[in-house]
């Protein structure tokens, strides 16, 4: 790849302009709701962290090139160039400051996608060579290692081996025509173990043929995040290539949110061919379990749990119903927030917020929208199903003194399997 | 043209019809300028269909959800009540239709005059407050720029000078209904160049966005 410079950075910008973002710069009035539906905005009050200012850099480009009226403007030196300075500036403001939440795309009156926006505009950060360190430092061990954490395989074997001898089942390993290839989170393999392990549990009883691959366990991607196309395709295309070798006809996106939107939505396109299989978030192959009868559960939780919808999941991916139906199956007393599914509030962590450590103070802040939320239905515990939320969530309420445990779905369900 | 019956005459002629030609030959442009950009091919398996979510959210997202109801209700209700005001007073004056039956044949009911009247003076009465929000609120005053306050005043102007002649408040009458046919042309021509394109394309941009998410499953 090129050096990042200011002429590769419009480049990528002008790439991303298409008949949706021209529709929506053309439309927006500057009402300012989209600030309404930003947890940034609204947790902290400084309205430069309003969501359609975050796209000015993008905005520039499409109405001095793309635009007649603007072309004559800046012609005549009217319309403001987008220059380096520009980009470090609103590079705290495209990545600190933005989870790709989409809240703000469900809640302008006009219409416009903004989510989308921003992470077309990534594109032109990457390029001119203003991504966050932290952003930059999960990307390159991504492609180095295979892992944003620098986790090798030989790490997951260890969890492999304390997953079979807890469960005295074995963990399936590059096992050919199987019906799904499980991925997993980095995240989730140093900071929740116990997710694998209820996979394990899980399919063993429901009878499923799966495997991990060696080739290939990482389903998060760095390059969606951080904004480039190249390192996005890079990680599909392992996936993709682990997932022919092993002629599965399903992969399984973990307890991710970000990972489930590159996989399912993003892969395809950064490849530029369908995929030969189907991706499912293992919580829509869970429902699909429970709804042909072949999840056999006993018991249920009896305190209060209430659910926080990944963002990518729920409103970006119409994954909704499905953890309900999950919860009902296993929980009592479910109670849901009062702005849930489509219209959720994000954790404050996602689009690579939590990757950027500049972006701590703005984290935490964005987090008192979620807790907020989460204070006014008093829940016990928290149940959700995206490792980068649950630590937020745990983190957040800890530095609240709030004493809610944090839960994943997949787990929660394995705890109630009828024993064989 | 300091007669007023000459700058009547004028208006309602030559400037009219160029202000008719640059509001269709800017419009079209515009949209062209959209629609020739495309989108690129999707390869992701869809979870639902475009066309219907794109066009359900074309008219549901004229009605904010309820939690953004909560947190702007200035911006919904007097967004509400000034677009259906403009709306009114466009659409629903005796003497505005007969100009478009006159323009394009198609002609419809209109609403008797001391309605649209009262109409007006709410509506002007509500793009004032909306006014007053955008110099006050901390994020509207943080967004907006020369052209906000260009298009309050290109927008204000028709509804003023028609609100002024209808009450005979200026004159002589050729010159007040001069100014508000006037008033009427710059919008025209403004139009396509500024903000006031969401008239338009605030649709495509509602279906895009509905056919985006609807391809995910998700109605947005």
């Amino acid at each position: 790849m090129s050096e990042p410079s200011i002429e590769r950075g419009l480049q990528a910008l002008r790439a991303e302009i298409d008949a949706p973002v021209a529709a929506f710069f053309s439309s927006c009035v500057h009402c300012g709701l989209c600030a309404q539906a930003c947890p940034f905005y609204l947790e902290t009050g400084d309205p430069k962290y309003t969501p359609v200012l975050k796209l000015e850099p993008l905005r520039r480009v499409w109405e001095r090139e793309f635009t007649l009226w603007g072309r004559i403007k800046a012609g005549l030196g009217l319309s403001p160039k987008v220059t380096d300075a520009l980009l470090a500036e609103w590079e705290e403001l495209l990545y600190d400051s933005c989870t790709m939440c989409g809240r703000c795309s469900l809640v302008c009156p006009v219409g416009n996608d903004l989510q989308y926006m921003i992470r077309k505009a990534r594109e032109g950060m990457v390029a001119s060579g203003h991504a966050p360190e932290g952003l930059i430092g999960a990307a390159v061990r991504a492609v180095q290692t295979g892992s944003p954490m620098g986790l090798q395989w030989k790490t997951l074997e260890v969890q492999i081996r304390h997953v079979e001898s807890s469960t005295g089942l074995t963990v399936p390993v590059d096992v050919p025509d199987v019906e799904y290839l499980v991925l997993l989170s980095s995240m989730e393999i140093i900071n929740f173990p116990e997710y694998l392990e209820a996979i394990a549990r899980i399919f063993d009883h429901a009878g499923v043929g799966w495997t991990l691959s060696t080739d290939c366990f990482e389903a998060t991607n760095a390059g969606v995040q951080i904004g480039s196309k190249d390192i996005a395709a890079t990680l599909v295309q392992r996936i993709v290539d682990a997932a022919v070798k092993l002629r599965v006809k399903n992969v399984i996106s973990p307890e991710c949110g970000h990972a489930y939107t590159a996989v399912r939505w993003e892969g395809p396109n950064l490849i530029g061919r369908p995929y030969p299989f189907h991706v499912y978030h293992i919580i829509e192959v869970l429902d699909a379990l429970r709804a042909a009868g072949r999840l056999r559960t006993e018991g249920k939780e009896t305190d209060r749990l209430s659910l926080h919808d990944p963002c990518n999941l729920a409103r970006k991916s119409g994954v909704i119903q499905e953890q309900r139906n999950l919860m009902d199956l296993v929980a009592e007393n479910f109670v849901d927030l009062e702005e849930h599914g489509r219209y959720q509030w994000c954790c404050g962590a996602g689009g690579g917020v939590s990757s950027n450590e500049r972006a701590d103070a703005l984290r935490r802040a964005a987090f008192k929208r979620k807790k907020a939320q989460i204070e006014a239905v008093e829940p016990e515990r928290m149940v959700t199903m995206c490792a980068t939320c649950r630590t937020q969530l745990e983190e957040g309420l800890e530095e609240f003194n709030m004493d809610i445990p944090v839960v994943g779905l997949t787990e929660m369900l394995a705890e109630h399997l009828v024993e064989k | 043209m300091s007669d007023p019956m000459a700058f009547l005459l004028w208006v309602k002629g030559p400037m009219f019809n160029w202000a008719l030609a640059i509001f269709a030959l800017g419009t079209l442009a515009r949209l062209l300028e959209i629609f020739l950009l495309g989108r690129r091919p999707n390869y992701a398996e869809p979870r639902g269909g475009e066309w219907g979510p794109g066009l359900r959210t074309v008219l549901t997202r004229s009605v904010a959800d309820p939690g953004t109801f909560q947190r702007a209700p200035f911006d919904v209700l007097v967004g509400w009540i000034w677009h259906v005001g403009f709306l009114i007073a466009l659409l629903l004056f005796i003497p505005h239709i007969e100009l478009i039956q006159a323009l394009i044949g198609l002609g419809w009911p209109g609403l008797p005059n001391p309605v649209v009247d009262a109409a007006t003076a709410v509506t002007l009465v509500a793009l004032v407050a909306t006014l007053i929000h955008r110099l006050r609120h901390p994020v509207k005053r943080h967004l907006s720029t020369a052209e906000d306050y260009l298009i309050w005043t290109v927008t204000f102007l028709p509804l003023i000078t028609g609100y002024l002649a209808y009450h005979r408040l200026i004159g002589p009458y050729p010159l007040a209904l001069g100014l508000h046919i006037l008033a009427a042309e710059i919008f025209l021509i403004v139009l396509p160049f500024t903000k006031l394109t969401h008239i338009f394309t605030a649709f495509i941009a509602r279906w895009y966005n509905g056919a985006i998410f609807g391809r995910k499953g998700v109605q947005s």
